[in-house]
């Protein structure tokens, strides 16, 4: 579906591409400095004790969920700065791309990558033989995988929108409640393998992201009833 | 790059002619020529000021200042429609570049996933000539330093000669030089990667069927790179020619001077092309000053260039001939033929070119090609396919260089507007890349894989 959404509506326009790549890499970019951190604490701590290691993976998910959204904090400053850029030198003094057009860009960036990143490395594994959850593990594995990467990406998306429009209107409320609503998704995967505790929030958490940036972009009940019924 | 070589003797003189030309080539030219000989124009200028500004949009605050205050000095040479065209093909140029980049870089990616034969090490070139299995990490860190020194100084030596003969204009000299190398390249190394495609998917054909077609696969593309030739499949062809010469580094490099190399001819890039004395800015500036095309074997063009205008020797005629050549137009494939079109094709071009001069006149400007030398390509397409082949991170590694080598290139493309001269194309990404690659490797692969193995998300 990622890939769908960035054929049907990012592919189109070269500026969009070009915020589409710069915001995978700053997303990638939020990812190096926080599997640092990790890193360094793994390192610096010992690799027997269990417990401490677990904990360390959460400390290490949290920080870099932070880091991310600080990632997308800075990424929607120079976004800003750019379109003063591109305004100025635009003939009519509006910019050919809208900021919440490219708050929207700029999460599918995120969510490609962050999806990408999250899911290659099992789709590959995929390809060759073995039987998944042999060991004892979850036999859902591939499928929640895929079901987790897709939701993950579309709340990046959604949480791109939301928060650039947090950061233009000042409203601070907003940009913690998307960073407090990723806090909660990432946490919630902590209950894997109990599936059922870590997909159904994000679900539901999706939904409520895609209703609020869709009423954010100037969407509404109407719009939504004339487009399903084709008018 | 300059040399590599197979196992097959008789081949070794023109590889190393032709590969050296072509890496050698490749960074010289590399740099965005950007078409901008036609500098003195005005309005080619601001063009390339706005231009700047929007193919910067990710990125440049400091350039949005810059040309805002540009702007209303040029404002008054332009007209005002220009403007929104000139932002979106300045992000359209450098999505003209991504596009052959990316698909370089796709082709040898799954080359070598699946291929196995080159990551299989059966020797080395000769150009590197110590070996990397030492037991001593020192050892084989001189080793490879060793190795890179030997390879950067092969570069710089046939850079020089080429610069020299192209500056006595030993035309035909490079012609057929150019000519054996692609070649060789087409013929030999089509064969080779065939070979081994058919061989890994166990496809058996024939000997006729295997002559017939990289018969065809041949000619066509030293029709299409020396002459004319549609502009799809030319570029097409040049994207080839860049992966199997970087399947061919890839697989003959050694690790560490791989990676050495690669830092190493960064840095050459940079001092070739932007040191007054610098080889590659020799031969730019030498093409400029004769209002030639650099040879076309060695530079990707993302729109179509007329000739014409560079093959006639009319100088009266130059201000709107640089103009033709500087603006792209669609419909005539003519990419930059090569030198010997200057002897050969004037007469035949002269009638030709009136019509091209007076529907630039009539068009506003339309795309204005970028250049990107096929050196980039190549080394881009190495870094990418090194981190396919040897990370252990696998896909995540190579995804991570593939968006730093993206985003350099856009940067660089950033400078170029902002410079407007021929600029080095590598440093930047490749600094990126390699950043990232080691970086990937080794930091956030066992992020990912304990995040990955207890099923959590980030």
């Amino acid at each position: 579906p990622a890939l769908g959404l960035f054929l049907f509506t990012i592919a189109r326009d070269p500026l969009r591409i070009i915020i589409l790549i710069a915001g995978a890499f700053f997303w990638l970019v939020s990812l190096l400095l926080s599997s640092l951190i990790w890193f360094i604490a793994v390192k610096a701590s010992d690799p027997r004790d269990e417990p401490l290691q677990k904990g360390l993976l959460i400390f290490g998910v949290m920080f870099s969920v932070l880091l991310q959204e600080a990632f997308r904090f800075l990424y929607y400053k120079l976004l800003r700065k750019a379109i003063e850029g591109l305004v100025a030198l635009s003939e009519d003094g509006c910019s050919p791309i809208s900021i919440q057009q490219m708050a929207y860009v700029a999460g599918v960036g995120f969510g490609l990558m962050s999806g990408a990143f999250s899911m290659i490395n099992l789709l590959a594994d995929a390809l060759g033989p073995g039987t998944v959850g042999i060991h004892g593990d979850s036999q859902l594995y591939f499928l929640t995988s895929a079901f987790m990467t897709m939701v993950l990406i579309f709340l990046h998306t959604f949480w791109g929108i939301l928060f650039f429009h947090g950061c233009e209107h000042r409203r601070w409320w907003e940009i913690m409640a998307v960073v407090v609503m990723h806090l909660t998704v990432s946490g919630s995967t902590f209950c894997n393998p109990l599936y059922v505790g870590s997909l159904v929030p994000s679900y539901l958490l999706m939904a409520a992201a895609a209703a609020w940036a869709y009423l954010l972009s100037g969407g509404s009940a109407q719009n939504l009833r004339r487009f399903l019924l084709c008018k | 790059m300059i040399t590599f070589m197979n196992n097959s003797d008789s081949e070794e003189e023109p590889c190393n002619e032709r590969t050296s030309l072509m890496s050698a080539e490749s960074p010289p030219v590399p740099s965005y020529q950007d078409g901008l000989p036609a500098s003195e124009a005005g309005e080619a200028q601001a063009h390339r000021k706005r231009r700047t500004g929007s193919s910067r949009s990710p990125n440049n605050i400091a350039d949005g200042d810059m040309s805002d205050s540009s702007v209303p000095v040029r404002e008054s040479a332009l007209e005002n429609e220009e403007e929104e065209l000139t932002l979106k093909y300045g992000a359209k140029h450098v999505i003209m570049l991504f596009v052959p980049v990316t698909l370089c870089m796709i082709v040898v990616v799954a080359t070598i996933k699946s291929v196995r034969f080159y990551t299989e090490k059966n020797g080395q070139l000769i150009y590197t000539p110590f070996s990397e299995d030492t037991p001593s990490v020192g050892q084989r860190l001189l080793n490879s330093v060793l190795n890179t020194i030997i390879m950067i100084s092969v570069i710089v030596v046939m850079t020089v000669f080429l610069v020299l003969l192209y500056k006595y204009r030993c035309y035909k000299f490079i012609h057929g030089w150019l000519i054996l190398s692609s070649l060789m390249l087409l013929f030999l190394f089509t064969y080779i990667y065939l070979g081994e495609v058919l061989k890994t998917y166990n496809v058996a054909m024939d000997y006729p069927t295997l002559f017939l077609v990289i018969w065809n696969f041949g000619a066509v593309g030293m029709i299409c790179i020396h002459w004319k030739g549609p502009l799809q499949l030319q570029q097409a062809y040049l994207i080839m020619i860049s992966a199997l010469m970087a399947l061919v580094f890839i697989k003959y490099l050694p690790e560490w001077s791989a990676w050495v190399i690669l830092g190493a001819i960064s840095i050459y890039d940079l001092m070739a092309v932007l040191c007054p004395k610098g080889p590659l800015r020799m031969l730019v500036e030498t093409a400029q000053e004769r209002n030639e095309p650099i040879f076309p074997a060695l530079i990707y063009s993302s729109a179509m260039v007329w000739t014409v205008g560079m093959a006639k020797p009319d100088t009266a005629a130059r201000g709107p001939s640089q103009q033709t050549w500087d603006a792209a137009e669609e419909g005539r494939e003519n990419h930059r033929s090569p030198s010997h079109a200057d002897s050969q094709m004037s007469e035949t071009r002269s009638p030709v070119p009136t019509r091209p001069i007076t529907s630039f006149e009539e068009l506003e400007e339309e795309e204005r090609g970028v250049k990107l030398g096929l050196g980039d390509f190549i080394f881009y397409s190495v870094l990418v396919g090194k981190a396919a082949a040897t990370a252990s991170g696998d896909w995540n590694t190579t995804l991570a260089c593939f968006v730093a080598i993206l985003i350099g290139l856009c940067l660089t493309l950033l400078l170029l507007a902002v410079f407007k001269k021929a600029l080095p194309a590598l440093p930047i990404s490749i600094t990126f890349g390699l950043v990232f690659y080691f970086s990937t490797d080794n930091l956030v692969r066992p992020f990912m894989d304990t995040l990955a193995s207890h099923q959590l998300y980030i």
